[in-house]
């Protein structure tokens, strides 16, 4: 330590030391490893099987990764007008957009998830809407089905729609706070050096824009590929995801933490390689905020 | 001197009850270098953005060339602005920054009165940006984040990136306020190089009125929202119109008077010589005696008497306060007179300049509380600069 003043960052250096890495050293160590029975009990045994036995979850891989992705791009395109317009509307129009934004996330997000659940149930509100206006006999009537009422829950759908309806604010939040510092001159600039409506978004403030960007993709993603509790309770046995078979193997009945190590660890790899290839093309200072 | 470019007629800009243009007329020459100069919250920055096309007046015309440009938008005109704080694309290199105007197109004037963009091909933007980065001296920069220049190369970018379009106008909002003094004084010369090399009219924001003579061929002084004298540099500070001109511009002691008759001016109960006339016989009126007009004699030779209150060294000359019958002038000179020295004072005929009333009279030109005024000077110099 070079003077005492970082002497205050002791408690924080030794918090995640306790909390972050010697978790991941713990996961690594189970995922090379495996319980064999011997004579005085039990006993860990290195072995590469928990990796090469993965293959019989591609499909999860890659439906976490694929609706993980629709999310944070549904996020994006619905999270950046609005971003946008809270930048360039008045103050007033500012705290009620923050206020509405920030009002479900003082609930906690299984509640919120659990009241999705009776919103789109076949029974639910939705469908017990649909009903009342008629819109299900219509459809029936279009096109010569006999259907009592949509199926909306236990879709990948679901799934997506409580991704976005959770993760929303995440994207918003860092979109908006670079748009929101950004110099209006720059704006003004642009227009008087000849550029109309399109190019002076396209050239000036979508590039300058692209730091929170990536943050919000970063925030909405990461934590979509990882969910458990909005893809068990909105995609019923439909969609498992990543999240749900970790959870599997160390609470549910597949018991088998070795497996459920090495599946968090391919995991986390693959989202660490797409966080450097995402920073790659913000290049230089504009990087998105990591883990 | 030449022909007539950007005219605003009777153009005012209000907020609700908020005037903040009252009824401005105003021509601008072509190939002309025009500044607008006026303390903070005069209305010269609203004045240039009508220009540039950000604010559309409230009532009144813009025309420029004689056509009537109040709804054509900022990318339309053919103005370029650099803007106070530079405004310069962070996400792009020098030579990015410089190009951009030309990436999005020459705007060409249609027969029909319309507007259209002409693409400028690669090659061509290519030789205008280098060319236009060795006028400002950046020559080699091209390939440099905009982030890792200084201030005064930032500005030089700032003032290529609006010139490499070719301007008909380029305007000005204060440019050179984040620069220290010495930058000032060299930007100074090098713009006005650059105004009479490449034969563009300039319009020219600034509170600092040695800047605004130092440079412009005219000079408008504006306050509150009007225009109050427009003229060359020196129309401006040798005739000044009123009160809030004489002061503003340069030091004055203005004092109360009388003119009794063409040539003839009365204060502190004395008349003397003047050079000016067309009053009506024993008006009232404003005398602005400029401090560097005054010579000190001795006592029994003196037009009038009056007693030293304080000194100041400036280099060049002393500040001396001299107190007349309760009212303290502010005289410059070479001489030094000690406090408390009782001393004379003569001033020539054309020492002497007489303007009429204004709702400005009695408000400034008295050193009663010099070191006040002084603070003022300096404070207003902070307001502009975060203006």
């Amino acid at each position: 330590m070079k003077n005492k003043r970082s002497l205050f960052a002791v408690p924080y250096v030794v918090w995640m030391a306790i909390f972050v890495v010697i978790p991941i050293v713990i996961m690594l160590v189970y995922s090379l490893t495996v319980t064999v029975s011997t004579e005085t009990g039990e006993a860990m045994e290195f072995t590469l099987e928990n990796f090469t036995g993965m293959g019989l979850y591609v499909s999860v891989f890659t439906r976490s990764f694929w609706l993980a992705l629709i999310a944070t791009a549904v996020c994006l395109l619905i999270g950046y007008p609005v971003s946008y317009m809270m930048a360039r509307e008045g103050e007033g129009f500012q705290r009620v957009a923050m206020a509405l934004i920030m009002l479900p996330m003082w609930m906690n997000f299984l509640l919120r998830t659990y009241s999705w659940m009776s919103i789109l149930e076949n029974n639910g509100l939705l469908n017990q809407l649909f009903r009342k206006l008629g819109v299900i006999a219509l459809y029936n009537s279009m096109t010569g089905r006999n259907i009592e009422y949509f199926q909306m829950i236990r879709t990948p759908g679901a799934v997506v729609l409580g991704m976005v309806y959770n993760y929303l604010p995440f994207m918003i939040l860092p979109i908006y706070s670079v748009l929101s510092k950004m110099d209006k001159s720059l704006v003004e600039a642009a227009q008087d050096l000849g550029a109309d409506t399109v190019n002076v978004f396209r050239r000036v403030t979508l590039p300058l824009s692209l730091p929170g960007v990536l943050s919000g993709v970063t925030m909405v993603f990461v934590p979509s590929v990882s969910t458990f509790a909005i893809s068990r309770l909105l995609g019923g046995g439909t969609s498992m995801m990543l999240g749900d078979l970790i959870e599997n193997q160390f609470l549910g009945g597949a018991y088998n933490p070795h497996l459920g190590a090495a599946i968090s660890m391919v995991m986390m790899v693959i989202v660490v390689i797409c966080m450097l290839v995402m920073n790659h093309f913000g290049e230089g200072n504009e990087q998105a905020v990591m883990l | 001197m030449s022909k007539e470019l950007i005219r605003l007629s009777d153009c005012v800009m209000s907020y609700g009850d908020d005037i903040v243009l009252d009824h401005i007329n105003l021509y601008i020459n072509d190939k002309e270098f025009l500044t607008l100069l006026g303390p903070s919250g005069c209305g010269k920055t609203t004045t240039l953005r009508i220009i540039g096309g950000f604010l559309s007046p409230t009532s009144g015309d813009v025309l420029f060339d004689g056509q009537r440009i109040n709804d054509v938008p900022p990318h339309k005109r053919l103005v370029n602005t650099v803007f106070q704080r530079y405004a310069l694309f962070p996400h792009l290199n020098v030579f990015e920054n410089v190009a951009f105007g030309l990436r999005m197109g020459q705007t060409v004037l249609d027969k029909d009165g319309g507007r259209h963009k002409e693409k400028v091909p690669e090659d061509e933007i290519r030789a205008r940006v280098l060319e236009m980065l060795e006028i400002v001296n950046l020559k080699g920069y091209e390939k440099r984040p905009v982030t890792a220049l200084s201030g005064g190369q930032q500005q030089r970018v700032a003032i290529a990136r609006a010139l490499v379009n070719r301007p008909k106008v380029l305007l000005l909002d204060e440019p050179l306020g984040a620069l220290d003094m010495r930058l000032r004084k060299d930007m100074q010369q090098e713009l006005k190089r650059i105004q009479q090399e490449m034969e563009i009219t300039f319009v020219y924001v600034t509170h600092d009125q040695e800047e605004a003579l130092a440079m412009s061929d005219t000079v408008v002084v504006m306050d509150g929202g009007r225009i109050q004298q427009i003229g060359t540099p020196e129309d401006i500070y040798n005739e000044p119109r009123n009160a809030f001109v004489a002061d503003f511009i340069g030091e004055s002691n203005i004092i109360d008077g009388v003119m009794c008759a063409d040539g003839v001016v009365e204060i502190f109960n004395r008349k003397f010589q003047c050079l000016d006339g067309g009053f009506e016989k024993d008006e009232a009126v404003d005398v602005v005696i400029r401090p560097e007009d005054v010579d000190i004699v001795p006592e029994d030779r003196g037009q009038l008497k009056g007693t030293v209150t304080a000194v100041t060294f400036k280099g060049v000359h002393y500040d001396t306060i001299v107190d007349f019958y309760g009212f303290k002038w502010l005289i410059q000179t070479t001489d030094f007179c000690p406090v408390g020295s009782h001393i004379g004072i003569k001033i020539d005929p054309d020492g002497f300049h007489v303007m009429k009333k204004s709702k400005y009279s009695g408000m400034f030109g008295d050193y009663s509380s010099y070191s006040e005024e002084y603070d003022e000077l300096d404070e207003e110099a902070a307001d502009g600069d975060e203006e």
